[in-house]
């Protein structure tokens, strides 16, 4: 079995948002990046799959040269080649697409991408992906097992769960859930190593148009000051939230 | 030249966030001097669509589709979309829609935003407002391709309802094999449970609760005010709650009338993903916890003196009031 992992590199979830140029770029100052959780918890079930399965994983991420020790930690983790689309990740479609031309070439069985990317939270790339290649997607898939060509899988929704299956080619869009937290690999020395003589191979992008941009960025107001209710007051504070929030 | 809405449905009932993407279609119909279409699957009873703005209703019955498939419910879009000729498309943001979403973008060539929390800025160029970082900014995003796709976020715009008559016509799509290539063996979903999804009013708890075995005064109050119970991440990472309740950056996010937060002290993370709910209300024995900047209202003191008697002074509230 033939998996691709797709990559974002994001900022981490600790990061403080903030914009330069007139509020038209990110501010990476300070910024420490990393894996897209959601795609980490994809990548994690992709080592599963590598170690008792005998899988082959790839990992693949759009973007400048700066994401490259995203993609190399990846490679510590146990993925066995990077590829880097070399454009910068600016649209959904555009990453999509950039994306449905390395699966295509690489053949792949098995797809993996977080069902958004923390950053721009767009929740569209798994989809489109799988739009692109005709393949079946299941997205905000939180469990996955493979036999032959066939997937068992379970999807989260709005209140429950649903059981799916499916055959390969499939691309899934992955959340928290898929994998336990505890189950996340962090690199050890000897895999850190071994990454450094891993492939990393560049590819340039296909051309295509952008289907969306960001023009510029606004931070939310800041919150107006707290009000304080003593606990022996409850009173007060169901007086509150029907009179003044009018919310119950 | 109409603008489309998916109103969605539970078990043959609209679901308010489906009224709210109606009442968003009409200002933007407005915007562009058209008409709402409104696309509905198996719904029982469509007459409450023309109270939010919709002047045409396309009703679709048809066997296969009597469970949500994105796949196929993506096609069914796609052909009304072409049929009536539309540019702009509004989704809600639950996991249904935002599932189908990026099918139905492929199939249109739409360029898709979501997470739009108003009215377009303006319409030439077709320009949004959507949250990004996970509600710790904004970003206005122009979509540049002819057909448009929108996702609203639930409670963003609220309900706006207008007077006026719909027009209802059977539309019957031609599905392909190709539509049902997934098959959904089960769908597991509690039924007398408010989601997070869903709710109006969202009760979470954190590390603070000490144990899981201590969450029963927190679904009780949930029960009085008719909400979903939620957690902290460290909650659902220890294995006290499942996954599907956590609410935060890495987990769902919330946007609620109401979000009581108790004994979760207010990581960055949990506050970015719960910070589009209107009303916050923090318990806490920690006068220093960071979430209490972050609220509306806020008490200090032990949870479980407090959350037991709040519930109490609500059930009277509720009594008094019902």
């Amino acid at each position: 079995m033939k998996i691709l992992v797709c990559i974002s590199h994001v900022p981490d979830t600790t990061s403080k948002i903030n914009f330069t140029d007139n509020n038209t770029k990110f501010d990476t100052n300070g910024v420490q990046f990393v894996i897209n959780p959601n795609d980490e918890f994809g990548l994690t079930r992709a080592m599963w799959f590598k170690e008792k399965q005998g899988a082959s994983v790839d990992v693949v991420n759009v973007g400048g040269p700066e994401t490259e020790p995203t993609l190399r930690k990846a490679l510590a983790i146990g993925a066995d080649k990077a590829i880097r689309v070399n454009t910068p990740a600016v649209d959904g479609f555009q990453v999509a697409k950039q994306l449905a031309k390395v699966a295509e070439e690489g053949s792949y069985d098995l797809i993996i991408a977080g069902r958004e990317s923390i950053d721009y939270n767009g929740g569209m790339v798994p989809g489109m992906l799988a739009g692109l290649l005709k393949a079946n997607f299941i997205n905000t898939c939180i469990s996955l097992e493979i036999e032959g060509n066939e997937a068992k899988a379970v999807r989260e929704i709005d209140g429950g769960k649903e059981s799916i299956t499916a055959s390969l080619p499939l691309v899934i869009g992955t959340q928290k859930g898929l994998v336990e937290e505890k189950d996340l690999k962090i690199p050890n020395m000897r895999g850190i190593m071994q990454a450094r003589q891993k492939p990393l191979n560049v590819v340039e992008p296909v051309e295509v148009s952008k289907a969306t941009e960001v023009d510029k960025f606004e931070k939310p107001e800041p919150k107006g000051n707290v009000k304080m209710i003593d606990a022996g007051n409850l009173e007060e504070l169901v007086n509150l939230l029907h009179n003044e929030a009018k919310v119950i | 030249m109409s603008v489309l809405v998916y109103t969605e449905t539970e078990e043959g009932k609209f679901k308010k966030a489906a009224f709210e993407a109606a009442s968003y279609a009409k200002e933007v119909a407005n915007m562009l001097s058209t008409t709402v279409t409104a696309v509905t699957v198996y719904a029982e009873d469509t007459a409450e669509l023309k109270n939010y703005g919709v002047d045409k209703v396309l009703t679709v019955a048809n066997d296969k589709l009597k469970n949500f498939n994105a796949e196929a419910y993506a096609d069914v879009l796609k052909q009304a979309a072409e049929k009536e000729g539309v540019k702009v498309i509004i989704l809600t943001q639950s996991a249904n829609s935002k599932y189908l979403a990026p099918l139905l973008a492929v199939h249109l060539a739409a360029g898709y935003a979501s997470n739009v929390v108003a009215l377009p800025e303006s319409t030439e160029p077709f320009t949004v407002k959507r949250t990004a970082f996970t509600n710790k900014a904004f970003n206005f995003t122009n979509i540049k391709t002819d057909v448009k796709i929108i996702g609203l976020s639930k409670n963003a715009f609220g309900l706006k309802e207008s007077q006026g008559e719909a027009s209802v016509e059977e539309f019957s799509p031609v599905l392909s094999g190709e539509d049902f290539s997934i098959n959904i063996t089960n769908v597991d979903k509690a039924r007398d449970k408010v989601t997070i999804a869903d709710a109006e009013i969202v009760v979470s708890g954190g590390r603070g609760l000490k144990g899981p075995e201590n969450w029963k005064m927190l679904e009780d109050l949930a029960e009085t005010l008719g909400a979903a119970t939620a957690c902290s991440k460290p909650v659902s990472d220890m294995g006290w709650r499942p996954h599907s309740e956590h609410v935060g950056q890495t987990g769902k996010p919330v946007s609620a009338n109401l979000y009581i937060a108790i004994g979760i002290s207010g990581a960055i993370q949990h506050l970015a993903g719960v910070s589009a709910s209107k009303t916050k209300v923090v318990i806490n024995n920690d006068p220093e916890a960071p979430f209490f900047k972050a609220a509306d209202y806020g008490v200090v003191g032990d949870a479980f003196e407090i959350v037991p008697e709040l519930n109490e002074k609500l059930k009277e509230f509720k009594a008094k009031n019902a």
